[in-house]
This record gives C-alpha cells, sequence and structure tokens, in this order.
C-alpha cells in the first residue's frame, strides 16, 4: 500500500493538529477540571454546561460560532492577529484550536472524575505535614490524577483525529494547511476513482485510533502500578 | 502551657470547650459525637471557630479576637489520624520524609534512621503503603509526623482502626514516644484503657463541651465521672514500682503506696515506675481479711465515698493508705454488708484481672535519665476528699 504525497501531508498534519490540540488545552483543562472538582464558586453550573456545549452541539455550529469569534474580523481573532500576530482562520493552527474546542469536554471530564476521587483527606494530612497549597497540589493531587490526565489527554487526542465539523467549517479544507485526515477521505469521496484513496486513509485512520486507544490503556496501567493502589 | 477553646455551631451541635493544661500528653476524651474530633482539628488548623483561641507554649496559632489563624502548614504540627493517611504514590521512606523536607531538616538522614528504630520501620523503608499490615501503617504515620519535628504532636484516635493485637504492638512505641520526644501530645480517644495507661492529664468532653479537664489519676477516680467516662471499662490508675520477678510462676511484684501487687510477669526492670488500671468491676470487697482464698492480691482499705444509690451497681471509691481504688458492687451487697464512708474493708483483685491493656510504662522512669520528670501531676495532692 503506498500512500500519495498529498495523502502523506494529510496525516502528518492531522497528528500535528491532535498533538498541539491536546497539549494547549491541557493547562486549562486541569485548571477548569480542579476548580470543578473542588471549588463552590458562582456561576458553576453554567460553565459547566458551557463546557459541555460543544458534546451536544452539532460541530458545524461549533465551528462557524469559532469563526464569528476567532475569525479575523471576530472580536477575539482581530485583536490576537493585532497585538500578538496569531492567526486562526484558514490555518493549521485555526484546526488545532477547533479540535482543541471539540475535545476540551472529554479532557476535562476525565480529569475531573479522577480528582473527584482522590481523598481530600490525604491532602489535609500533607497540609499539616507542612505542605502549603501549591506543594500539597504538586506533590500529592497531581501524582495521584495522572491517570485521569492521561486517559483526558487520549481523549482529546482521538477526538481531534476524528473531527470534521467544526474544522471544515471554521477554517475551510485547504490541502497542506487546513486539510485533515477527515477532509481529505471526505473530499477524495467527492471526486470520481478516489475510493481506492480514500480506502488506504480510512485503514491508516483506524490504525492511528487503535494505537491511541492501546497507548492509553498501557500508560493508565503504568500509572496505576506506579500508584501502588490497593486492588 | 496548652491552652485550647472553642465556639462554633453546626447544625443541632454546638462546641464549646476550652481547657488549658500544663500536662504533655493530654488525653481528650469522650463518646462518638462529643467534638473531641473537631476540637483537635481546631488545633490543626483544618477548621477556623467563630470564636476562640489555640496557644501552644506560648505560640499562638489562633485567635479569633486578634484574628490570627494559621493555616495547618504554618503550624509546625505533627498529625496522626485514625486511618494513617499515606500517600499511596509515595514509598515508606518518602512518606516519613515528607514532612522533613518542608521542616527543612538538616541531618535528615540520621533522624530517619533514629526514628525508624524507635517505631520498628526499618525493615519497611522500601514498600509502599498497599504493602503494609494496619499496625505498619499506622507506625509509619507517627513516624512521618515526628520527623516533621513539630513543636505538637495531635493524634486522633490512632488505635481506633486495630484490633487488640495490632494496639498492643503500638502501645510500647507510644509510651517510647511520649518519654522520649520533647514535645506535648493531645491524643483523641474513646478508650479508656488507653487514656488511663498514656495520658498526665485527660480533658473529658460531652456534648461539645468540656464535662472535667484535670490530672488523670484524680479524675478516673472521681465517681461523679464514673457515667460519662465509660460502662465496663472504667476504674483507677495506679503508679506502681516493680520490686521484683517470680519466674516459676510468671509473676510480677509491685509496691504501690496502697501496698504489694502481684500481677503477671512484666517486662520491666526491678526499680522501674509502671502504671496499671485496675477496672472497678474487678475489685472485690470484703469486711475481714479473707482466708483460703486463690486471689493474690489483698489490700487493706477504707470506704472514701459511695456512689449514687439509685442504680443497681454502685461504685464505691476505696482510700488505700492514699491511694484510691474504685470498686463496683452490686447495691444489695452495699446494703448486706452495711458499707458506709469510713468502713474498714479489704480490696480484692485476681491477679489475672491485669491484662496486657492494663499495665503499662509509667511515666516516671528512675532507670533512665534525660527524660524530664513529670511527678508534679502524678503525685497531685489527692483532693478528692476536699472536693466533696
Amino acid at each position: 500500500m503506498t500512500l500519495s504525497p498529498d495523502e502523506w501531508t494529510a496525516i502528518r498534519l492531522s497528528l500535528l493538529v491532535a498533538t498541539v490540540a491536546m497539549i494547549a488545552s491541557l493547562p486549562f483543562g486541569l485548571a477548569i477540571a480542579m476548580a470543578l472538582a473542588r471549588r463552590d464558586f458562582w456561576g458553576k453550573a453554567l460553565v459547566n454546561g458551557i463546557l459541555h456545549l460543544p458534546l451536544v452541539m452539532p460541530p458545524v455550529v461549533t465551528g462557524y460560532l469559532l469563526l464569528l469569534t476567532f475569525g479575523r474580523k471576530g472580536p477575539i481573532g482581530a485583536f490576537l492577529d493585532e497585538h500578538f500576530g496569531i492567526v486562526f482562520s484558514f490555518r493549521w493552527t485555526g484546526a488545532a484550536l477547533a479540535c482543541a474546542v471539540m475535545g476540551f469536554p472529554l479532557m476535562v471530564r476525565a480529569i475531573r472524575l479522577s480528582a473527584e476521587a482522590v481523598d481530600t483527606k490525604l491532602e489535609a494530612a500533607a497540609g499539616t505535614l507542612g505542605a502549603s497549597p501549591f506543594w500539597v497540589f504538586l506533590t500529592v493531587t497531581l501524582p495521584l490524577i495522572v491517570p485521569g490526565i492521561i486517559a483526558g489527554m487520549i481523549l482529546s487526542f482521538a477526538r481531534s483525529m476524528g473531527e470534521f465539523g467544526a474544522t471544515i467549517t471554521f477554517v475551510s479544507n485547504i490541502p497542506g494547511e487546513t486539510q485533515t485526515l477527515p477532509s481529505a477521505i471526505y473530499t477524495l469521496t467527492q471526486v470520481p476513482g478516489g475510493d481506492a484513496g480514500a480506502l488506504r486513509l480510512t485503514a491508516i485512520s483506524i490504525v492511528i485510533s487503535m494505537a491511541a486507544l492501546l497507548l492509553s490503556e498501557f500508560l493508565a496501567r503504568r500509572a496505576g502500578r506506579g500508584l501502588h493502589v490497593a486492588t | 502551657m496548652i491552652e485550647v477553646s472553642a465556639f462554633q455551631k453546626f447544625g443541632d451541635f454546638t462546641l464549646d470547650a476550652s481547657f488549658a493544661a500544663e500536662g504533655r500528653f493530654i488525653a481528650l476524651f469522650g463518646h462518638s459525637g462529643s467534638g473531641k474530633t473537631t476540637l483537635l482539628n481546631v488545633v490543626a488548623g483544618l477548621l477556623r471557630p467563630e470564636r476562640g483561641r489555640v496557644v501552644i507554649d506560648g505560640a499562638t496559632l489562633f485567635d479569633a479576637d486578634r484574628r490570627i489563624f494559621l493555616p495547618p502548614y504554618q503550624r509546625q504540627l505533627g498529625a496522626v489520624f485514625q486511618e494513617g493517611r499515606l500517600f499511596p504514590h509515595l514509598s515508606v521512606r518518602q512518606n516519613l520524609l515528607y514532612g522533613a523536607w518542608f521542616a527543612r531538616l538538616s541531618g535528615k538522614d540520621a533522624k530517619l534512621a533514629r526514628v525508624a528504630d524507635l517505631l520498628g520501620i526499618e525493615p519497611l523503608l522500601s514498600r509502599y503503603p498497599n504493602r503494609l499490615s494496619g499496625g505498619e501503617k499506622q507506625r509509619v504515620a507517627i513516624g512521618r509526623a515526628i520527623l516533621a519535628s513539630p513543636k505538637i504532636l495531635l493524634m486522633d484516635e490512632p488505635l481506633a482502626s486495630l484490633d487488640d493485637p495490632r494496639k498492643q504492638e503500638i502501645m510500647p512505641y507510644l509510651e517510647r514516644l511520649r518519654d522520649e520526644a520533647r514535645i506535648p501530645i493531645i491524643y483523641v480517644s474513646h478508650s479508656v484503657a488507653e487514656v488511663a495507661r498514656l495520658s498526665d492529664t485527660l480533658v473529658i468532653l460531652a456534648g461539645g463541651k468540656v464535662r472535667a479537664a484535670g490530672p488523670t489519676i484524680e479524675l478516673m477516680q472521681r465517681l461523679d465521672l464514673l457515667p460519662v467516662v465509660d460502662g465496663g471499662e472504667t476504674g483507677a490508675v495506679i503508679d506502681a514500682v516493680v520490686m521484683s520477678h517470680d519466674d516459676a510462676y510468671g509473676l510480677t511484684a509491685l509496691a504501690s503506696r496502697a501496698g504489694q501487687w502481684k500481677v503477671p510477669r512484666l517486662d520491666a526492670a526491678p526499680g522501674k515506675r509502671v502504671r496499671m488500671q485496675i477496672k472497678a468491676r474487678d475489685v472485690m470487697i470484703a469486711l475481714r481479711q479473707p482466708d483460703g482464698m486463690s486471689a493474690l492480691n489483698v489490700i487493706p482499705a477504707v470506704v472514701a465515698e459511695i456512689g449514687p444509690l439509685d442504680a443497681p451497681s454502685v461504685e464505691i471509691k476505696l482510700d488505700c493508705g492514699g491511694e484510691a481504688l474504685v470498686a463496683r458492687l452490686t447495691r444489695y451487697s452495699v446494703e448486706r454488708l452495711s458499707l458506709r464512708t469510713g468502713t474498714p474493708v479489704f480490696a480484692i483483685v485476681k491477679s489475672v484481672s491485669f491484662d496486657r491493656s492494663a499495665l503499662g510504662v509509667a511515666w516516671l522512669k528512675s532507670t533512665d535519665g534525660g527524660c524530664r520528670d513529670r511527678s508534679t501531676i502524678a503525685k497531685a495532692p489527692r483532693s478528692s476528699s476536699k472536693r466533696k
């Protein structure tokens, strides 16, 4: 099975977009998950609702909203372009942003669940031993939620690999710039004689998804063993 | 000097307790729901009450009026909890050094070695908490608290989750800790045996309030406190000295002001001070010196006080040469023997009723030096007659 250069480009781009989306959303995901798991604040239900919107809205709607806010003429997009030279629209960075937004609820949910499972009494014990809240988080909470963080990252990555609707709405389908695997497959199915290419990319897509799943299983098991939690 | 006071409402429970103690091993005693753990959490800084004060040896940790509240991590505590609360992702060694690291200790390894030796946990250092037994976990938790080089050690029922053999396994370590670590200890417990054996000062809590506070030996003889303390486990506490051992019969002879005692063989050298708790239900009373009797401890005494006669069982306080014993009899027996205050009697205690949990190494040690003399409390005058 040989792949055309265009197909390779789509695969590389997809991996890049998914990886960047996963890593860039991690700090935000961790912060919001911890806030939702541990703190009570005004408007918590609202934050939680907005966070889950990308899961329940049609991806096209999410993409269109991104276009309105992060597009060149959108309020945030214009600001970022003017002050930092960061442009999202019709760039691979925009694809990464769309993927990050779509995967965000999954990541937050996984981290939040594992944070809620951590016994806060352990954190209190660390406090009585002289650890400030910052050190308690770093030395007790964080190591104990590593499995949740790994699960959240893998979910975000897998969601990004499959993301289509929001991406194509927000940054279109430009080969070499925004054409990720799903977009490439979609394009190939729209042209005569593209079936073989679509099938090849489909196979690749399945392989990557499976690999991500297996990797997450492996890492979670290793982290679990590292925790020496009694089973 | 330890001063604690706290006022806080929780729904239909109100904590309104205060005590001040010079003691170095203070037991907060009470039934579940009496507020003892809540009060300990106030000392730890895990709870900030509406009103109150916490002052430990001159350092103010909390003062509601002056708006002082140090968070737990600035209080230089060591805390041991009922469930151990070891960090599951850290080895025993890492757990032990956790607090030491934040205390920025120098010579950590030497201190670690000493504490591991004191608690008998050297063989466990490289293990993880899930591979430890309950008793081992608690010993590691105690070591972790000591290694934080605290100004005060707080223990919240450290033995409650353990079975009896495990309790007996840890008790000697707590006694060594009490005698060798020069820091005050506040110990929460609902076990009369632990409190009687370990503490020099007792704070009895009931319904969120301090019912009584003072030297353990004095409070353990007060008949008016018996209903608060417990049903079957109460009894006077006596400090005695080991006289000799009788290996042929597995007995040890002890001397106290009350007289000579024969108890099951103790692992303590002659001259060593030991503390024993004699449960009220194990003490019999005879009007004449009995003969042809199996019980080995027959102590001449005078009835000092008779408890309320409104229940089927009655507590009698006996004065045995300046030392107090408490006996629990049926009201029928009290009337049959026509016991009155001042009646001369003999107190009879079977040697086998001293189980291991009732006997411990006492505060005052005549054999090894370096330990501060705490005799002021143990030798406090018998003020019971004055009080009533």
